[in-house]
């Protein structure tokens, strides 16, 4: 049974003139446990909502989404929220840290809204994941004093700080000079690897995609495999898109 | 248990990075709990020095004074009067507490310094409690006195002065004069009617058979105090005037209300008027902090939508945001009530209150008024952060962290 299952996946939004925008159609996909998956696409194909719905924080208008084998569409807001928080971490591409509170702060917010012991050596837990990603010096520094780099290193310790199943990353290199992005990008898959996570990364970045194990491609609202050889010429259609 | 602790603690993280702005918003607050808490415990405190003075002469709420006099001969043999007061008591069912008896008598005392006469209360032991007389050495009349042979007098402290005494310790005595003299113990000392001796005695004591003893002159017609609920007193009045009549016949019986009565009114309508007061300048301060909630609501739409990625449950986003804005209330309320104490404690009260008498109790700060302010600061705290919380839980997590 895989982690995550998407079949016949659509997500309509409702434009201001009162028609329906297919944003996506007909997805297919399933994550198994500790694998990295990319998906590539132009801006504007889908992607962010494709995140959105794999996360919870947005409901499919059609189609079936299994978790560990179970309809998440028939889960109600508090447990679909709790569910959330237990089984994915987030990395977004600006970062997103809450403002004016401590790197150990930020990477400490997750847990909580985790129950007991989780919840009470919360802290203890920040420091740990913080060293993981190199930025232990650095745990009393808000994020107005870290760089883009650096932040976006707190926003990955923080996505894994819950020993989440799956971490979404959305365009996690997006705002990063190349260099930084490739830095980030693979401590991202590294600390998610060792923990056992799966990773989800969205991404219009060959470089950035090449990392997983299993890629695709979204466009139109349509999800296809990406095969190892056709990843250049994909990469070259979606920088003149881009 | 950790839930709520984790809503506690992310609330006071958010009033914690937003020092200054939730000081300015709760300025406004802190002021009004300032002002609605001092004033409020001034007033209760005056009111109960006015309420101690007003029951020291007419007694507590609600007393009812009850007297007879017969027109042909002036008062009403002494005898029958008991018999009638009895009477009345026990029909009643009164308990001995809310009885008391009160008879003016001019004793003739012997000082070192000469004999004087001196205005003395005949009363029984009920009669200091229902005016709330506490004596500032030794003790109040009590009904064992009665069975004493030497009647025991409670005076003040000028009548101790006449007797060359500084306190009871050498347990002083006096001899009432007059045809057949009697020594009399004092057992205590009120400081009450300063600059001219006056005294409580025992309205009986075992002597007293022999001969009316000590007594002299003038007896005013007695009376009779009745304590009784308040709601009961006109009641009370009607029952006793026409009861006492039929059991005095020919005597002319009086019953009225004897205690400030319209005491309570006043200052019911004084607290009234400062807690509207109060009320209006905390609506507006409150007005404050839900102007501030609704900005910085606003500005967190995407933090808001990131702690929903956490895991965050509409109920705890909502919590979340009220709480915030309840621990900065209450915050704020702890502080003014605190220097509403430092305040009140460092006013010269008694000069104020009591006109430089010293009260027998002086009033503490009225917990009362305390935990009212901490309550109206919480109160103001959770409706004002009711709205903000409303808009963040309608926050659409999608719209909120896009870009
Ligand atoms: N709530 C919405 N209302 C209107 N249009 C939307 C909404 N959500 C997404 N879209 C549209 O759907 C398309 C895909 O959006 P998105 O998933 O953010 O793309 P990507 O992340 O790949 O750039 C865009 O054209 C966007 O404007
Ligand atoms: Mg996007």
């Amino acid at each position: 049974m895989s982690l995550l299952e998407l079949t016949g996946i659509g997500r309509d939004v409702r434009l201001p003139d009162g028609s329906l925008l297919p944003v996506l159609a007909g997805v297919d996909l399933s994550v198994e446990p500790g694998e990295h998956v990319s998906i590539v696409g132009r801006s504007g194909s889908g992607k962010s909502t494709l995140l959105n719905v794999l996360g919870l924080l947005d409901s499919p208008t059609a189609g079936t989404y299994l978790l560990d084998g179970q309809p998440t569409d028939s889960l109600g807001g508090r447990r679909r929220s709790r569910l959330r928080g237990e089984t994915f971490g987030f990395v977004f591409q600006q970062f997103n840290l809450l403002p004016r509170r401590t790197a150990e702060e930020n990477v400490a917010a997750p847990l909580l809204y985790a129950r007991g012991r989780e919840f009470l050596t919360r802290n203890r837990a920040a420091r740990a994941m913080l060293d993981r990603v190199g930025l232990g010096p650095r745990a009393l520094s808000v994020p107005e004093k870290l760089s883009g780099g650096e932040q976006q290193r707190v926003a990955i310790a923080r996505a894994l700080v819950r020993g989440p199943r799956v971490v979404l990353a959305d365009e996690p290199t997006g705002a990063l000079d190349v260099e930084t992005g490739a830095a980030v990008m693979a401590l991202l898959a590294e600390v998610t690897a060792e923990n056992g996570a799966a990773l989800v990364t969205i991404t219009h970045d060959l470089s950035v995609a090449a990392l997983a194990g299993r890629r695709f491609r979204l466009d139109h609202g349509r999800l296809t495999p990406v095969a190892a050889g056709g990843a250049l010429a994909a990469a070259t259609s979606d920088r003149t898109d881009a | 248990m950790t839930g709520l602790l984790g809503t506690l603690s992310e609330a006071w993280g958010e009033v914690r990075v937003h020092k200054a702005r939730v000081l300015l918003s709760l300025v406004g607050v802190f002021l009004a709990v300032l002002a609605m808490t001092t004033v409020t415990a001034l007033g209760q405190m005056a009111a109960q020095v006015q309420q101690e003075q007003g029951e020291a002469s007419g007694g507590r709420t609600a007393t009812i004074g009850v007297s007879a006099y017969d027109p042909m001969t002036g008062s009403v043999p002494r005898d029958e009067w008991d018999a009638g007061v009895q009477a009345l008591v026990s029909r009643y069912g009164l308990p001995e507490e809310a009885v008391a008896t009160l008879a003016y008598e001019n004793g003739l005392y012997r000082f070192p310094g000469g004999t004087q006469a001196v205005e003395t209360r005949r009363v029984s032991p009920s009669y200091g409690p229902l005016h709330r007389i506490q004596p500032v050495e030794g003790r109040w009349l009590r009904s064992g006195d009665r069975q004493s042979l030497s009647p025991a007098l409670v005076v003040n402290r000028d009548f101790l002065g006449l007797l060359g005494a500084a306190d009871l310790s050498g347990h002083p005595t006096v001899v009432i004069g007059g045809p057949q003299p009697v020594l009399a113990t004092i057992v205590g000392v009120v400081a009450w009617n300063e600059g001219y001796p006056s005294a409580y005695r025992i309205d009986s004591s075992a002597g007293d058979a022999t001969a009316s003893a000590g007594g002299v002159g003038f007896w005013s017609p007695p009376s009779l105090e009745l304590w009784v609920p308040s709601d009961q007193a006109d009641a009370v009045v009607a029952a006793v005037q026409t009861d006492l009549a039929r059991l005095l016949p020919g005597a002319e019986v009086q019953a009225n209300r004897q205690d400030p009565e319209n005491l309570e009114d006043t200052i019911a309508k004084l607290r009234l008027a400062v807690r509207a007061a109060g009320l209006v300048v905390l609506f507006l301060g409150g007005l404050g902090v839900l102007n501030i909630g609704l900005v910085t609501v606003r500005q967190r739409i995407r933090e808001i939508g990131v702690r929903r990625s956490f895991g965050a449950t509409s109920a705890r986003v909502f919590s979340a945001v009220v709480l915030e804005s309840v621990v900065a209330t209450a915050l704020a309320g702890l502080a003014a009530v605190a220097l509403s104490v430092a305040i009140v404690r460092n006013l010269p009260l008694e000069r104020w209150l009591a006109g430089g008498v010293p009260l027998v109790d002086a009033p503490g700060f009225p917990v009362s008024a305390a935990v009212e302010g901490l309550l109206a600061a919480t109160a103001v705290g959770a409706l004002a952060g009711l709205v903000p919380a409303l808009i963040a839980v309608r926050v659409k997590v999608i719209d909120a962290i896009r870009f």
